[in-house]
């Protein structure tokens, strides 16, 4: 793996977004399917070349250094940028373009035909190369610039259909809520920067990750440093992934198309807060108050998340509250795992990259089912033209590829065994347990919900009877429905090689290849993996959690044997609360956006607008206006008065010049 | 014994002259008495230049007797002034008259139809 390999691959995307928005689009047909193709081709390399960075990661010790390329050198600041390839780096490379390359051969279907087909695959391809590029980053500052690429795709993407209010107002929500938390994560970079001089002696650049890494292990920066810069780079994940209490802008970025949820909103730039904890695990080791936070947060938000996720309608809003309570999940991971480390005593790099082995393993299990869940609503969508589940059902006999891959999916995310979340759950789980039993108690609630919710979509959309689907007009534009039908197989592929991953992706870590793999402990025999897990208990007690979850989801909803609406209007309270999202957008809309920044600041900008810079203008107006009005009187257009002025002028001079003269 | 009768004395009258004529072209509303007051302004300067001839004028010749030793540019310029004078009060009056038959006034302060 040469270094020119690993910038290919940030480039190769790149490449494909230049040329599809400034040659083929504008150039060319924009229906042009050359745009998929190339941008199939683009990720397709950057897959491979992700691929051989895994395999040049496998067994090698530490990072593979490659000097940085100096940037911006200004007296002695210097910015560099370059490529940090860990085994980190590798398993989030090639989440992200295996994923991402799913997804784009998903959209060849999906997409076609639409208005924006060219700009709908510039901004994909745009989007990969920020997120490759945000994984590749050596440095602080190329990090956050390509985090904010990130944000700027997501924006562009939710609001694909631009012409629709709702899709326009979700893609303004979810670029200033994450700003929100961007802003954290730039005040500990400037933070960082500020505290150049205390590393500086020892040639480090607080800039750079690796140098970051070496003043943390060798104690350059104290605990209360440490904890502040822990504190912004969380909010900018808490953002980003939507934790709470900024987690309104996920289930409304479900307006986009439904390949960019599955892409952006579920495997890979919503885990990118994930990856930010990660990456600066040692920090967050160092300062050991900011893991109690990761952990009861990301805990807070599983629970939290999966209760509005078992009573919503629209399948992808289901899906999208899945989400973020497995980011919270996957927080917790990383929270307790890094807790239980530091208790151990001295924390070692080796150390650290056991504790984000946990997190990040989740992390790789949940972006194939979760791709495939929202890939499997979006074809339930494509075919029924709706994304209520009311208005769905039976889809099961028209769509059998769609209903065994989300049933695959479901299984997995619900953590049944042998399928891939089960294996990153039951980690997850088992650390929760051993440091925290609060935290594990809702870590259990949440499975239960999770088993539940998911069933429920399944029940809902798949069986029972057809229930018309949408009435009237179609929800998702340029498809004429007659019938429910099978989706083409440019989609159904995608969807199977998922739905295999989301199958075997988990049996990486079964004999704990995969932590040896991120830096950290060592292999047993497969087999005794795979099957001696079966002896503890704790799997068995999360099975059987989950088990009554989607026992219970079939009682509702599959033989009907418990009528879903008399439950509803027993818990009418709870319910309500649940399907009204804790009332956090009314919160938030009403108290912040209204109260706070309509009523309050932005009606002193406006007084001071209107009275102070507009009365500025105003009054020199007015002042002028006054004198023209005195000085107006003296002009009567009387001749004679004229006269008498200018005699008493004469006067005066000859006065003057007599006396004075 | 009284003094002859110098450049002073006809300064003085001039100037009374035209003093007269001035408050009369300023303070009378009766466009009549404003050029009537006009013609008089025109009258003092004209006996001063006259005056001003006699008095200051220098001497061309001492061979030609007294009448007509001295250059009499004052007495043809009082004669243009005159002539001019005859002429604006022609224009004046006529444009009285048509203001008069127009508006039915000739008071200066009513004419103020540009100023509305």
């Amino acid at each position: 793996m040469s270094e020119a390999a690993a910038w290919l691959v940030l480039f190769l995307p790149l490449a494909s977004f230049l040329i599809i928005s400034l040659v083929i689009r504008p150039f060319f047909n924009r229906y042009s399917q050359w745009a998929g193709y190339l941008t199939i081709l683009a990720i397709g390399g950057a897959l491979v070349l992700s691929l051989m960075a895994l395999k040049a990661t496998t067994g090698h010790e530490g990072p593979i250094g490659w000097d940085p390329h100096s940037w911006i050198t200004v007296g002695s600041f210097n910015l560099r940028l370059g490529i940090y390839m860990n085994s980190l780096t590798a398993i989030m490379l090639v989440v992200v373009s295996g994923v991402s390359l799913m997804v784009q051969v998903y959209s060849q279907g999906y997409m076609k035909g639409d208005p924006g087909y060219a700009r709908y695959f510039a901004f994909m391809s745009l989007f990969t190369a920020s997120m490759l590029g945000l994984v590749l980053a050596s440095n602080v500052v190329m990090l956050y610039a390509f985090w904010e690429l990130v944000g700027l795709c997501s924006y562009l993407l939710i609001g694909f259909w631009y012409h629709r209010p709702a899709a326009a107002a979700a893609a303004k929500k979810a670029f200033i809520v994450t700003r929100l938390g961007d802003f954290g994560f730039l005040l500990a970079i400037l933070y960082l920067f500020f505290h150049q001089g205390a590393i500086a002696g020892q040639g480090l650049n607080s800039l750079e990750i690796p140098d970051i890494y070496r003043a943390v292990q060798t104690g350059l920066l104290g605990t209360a440093v440490l904890t502040w810069l822990g504190l912004g780079i969380f909010a900018g994940a808490v953002g980003k992934s939507a934790q709470f209490p900024l987690h309104v802008w996920l289930p409304d970025a479900m307006e986009g198309p439904t390949p960019v949820s599955a892409l952006i909103h579920a495997a890979t730039m919503v885990a990118a807060g994930v990856f930010l904890v990660a990456r600066f695990f040692p920090i967050f080791e160092a300062a050991p108050a900011t893991l109690r936070l990761v952990a009861v947060i990301g805990g807070a938000t599983a629970v939290f998340a999966a209760t509005m996720g078992m009573v919503m309608n629209d399948i992808k809003r289901v899906v999208a509250y899945s989400t973020i309570s497995q980011l919270g999940y996957m927080m917790l991971g990383l929270g307790v795992a890094g807790l239980a480390v530091a208790r151990e005593g001295h924390v070692t790099a080796e150390v650290a990259r056991a504790a984000v082995a946990i997190g990040i393993f989740h992390l790789f299990n949940h972006a194939f089912f979760k791709a495939l869940l929202f890939l499997g609503s979006g074809s339930v969508n494509h075919a029924t033209g709706t994304v209520d589940m009311r208005l769905m059902g039976g889809l099961r006999k028209v769509m059998p590829w769609t209903y065994i891959t989300f049933v695959i999916a479901g299984l997995s995310l619900a953590g049944v065994w042998p399928l891939a979340g089960f294996w990153s759950k039951d980690e997850i789980l088992a650390v929760a347990l051993k440091e925290q039993p609060v935290l594990f108690a809702l870590a259990l609630l949440t499975v239960f919900m999770t088993a539940f919710y998911i069933f429920r979509v399944v029940f809902l959309t798949f069986c029972g009877e057809y229930r018309g689907g949408a009435p009237g007009e179609h929800g998702h534009d340029a498809h004429a429905h007659g019938k429910p039908h099978e989706s083409p197989p440019v989609m159904v592929v995608p969807m199977v090689i998922l739905s295999v991953l989301a199958v075997i992706s988990g049996f990486w870590n079964v004999n704990g290849a995969f932590s040896v793999f991120m830096g950290e402990g060592q292999t047993k025999g497969f087999f005794e993996g795979f099957f001696g897990i079966l002896a503890h208990p704790l799997p068995w007690i999360a099975m059987i959690v989950a088990g009554l979850g989607i026992f219970l989801a079939y009682l509702m909803y599959g033989s009907k044997r418990i009528s879903a609406e008399r439950m509803g209007e027993r818990f009418k309270p709870i319910y309500t609360l649940f399907y009204r999202k804790y009332y956090f957008d009314e919160l938030y809309e009403n108290l912040f956006v209204r109260r706070s920044l309509v009523n309050g600041l932005f009606a002193g900008f406006q007084k001071f607008d209107t009275n102070v810079v507009d009365g500025a203008v105003n009054g020199l107006a007015n002042v002028t206006v006054a004198t023209g009005k005195g000085v107006r009187r003296w002009q009567t257009g009387q001749l004679q008065l004229y006269g008498l002025f200018m005699g008493i002028g004469i006067v005066v001079i000859v006065l003057v010049l007599l006396f004075a003269g | 014994m009284l003094a002859p009768i110098g450049l002073e004395h006809f300064l003085v009258l001039s100037g009374a002259l035209f003093s007269i004529g001035l408050y009369g072209a300023l303070a009378k509303k009766n466009a009549v008495v404003v050029l009537m007051s006009i013609e008089l302004m025109f009258n003092a300067v004209n006996v001063a230049v006259v005056a001003f001839s006699r008095y200051i004028a220098p001497a061309t010749t001492a061979q030609l007797p007294d009448t007509a030793r001295f250059l009499l540019t004052g007495q043809v310029f009082a004669v243009f002034v005159i002539t001019v004078a005859a002429a604006e009060v022609a224009l004046g009056l006529a444009l009285v008259l048509a203001i008069y038959r127009l508006r039915a006034t000739v008071h200066v302060t009513e004419m103020n139809l540009m100023k509305q």
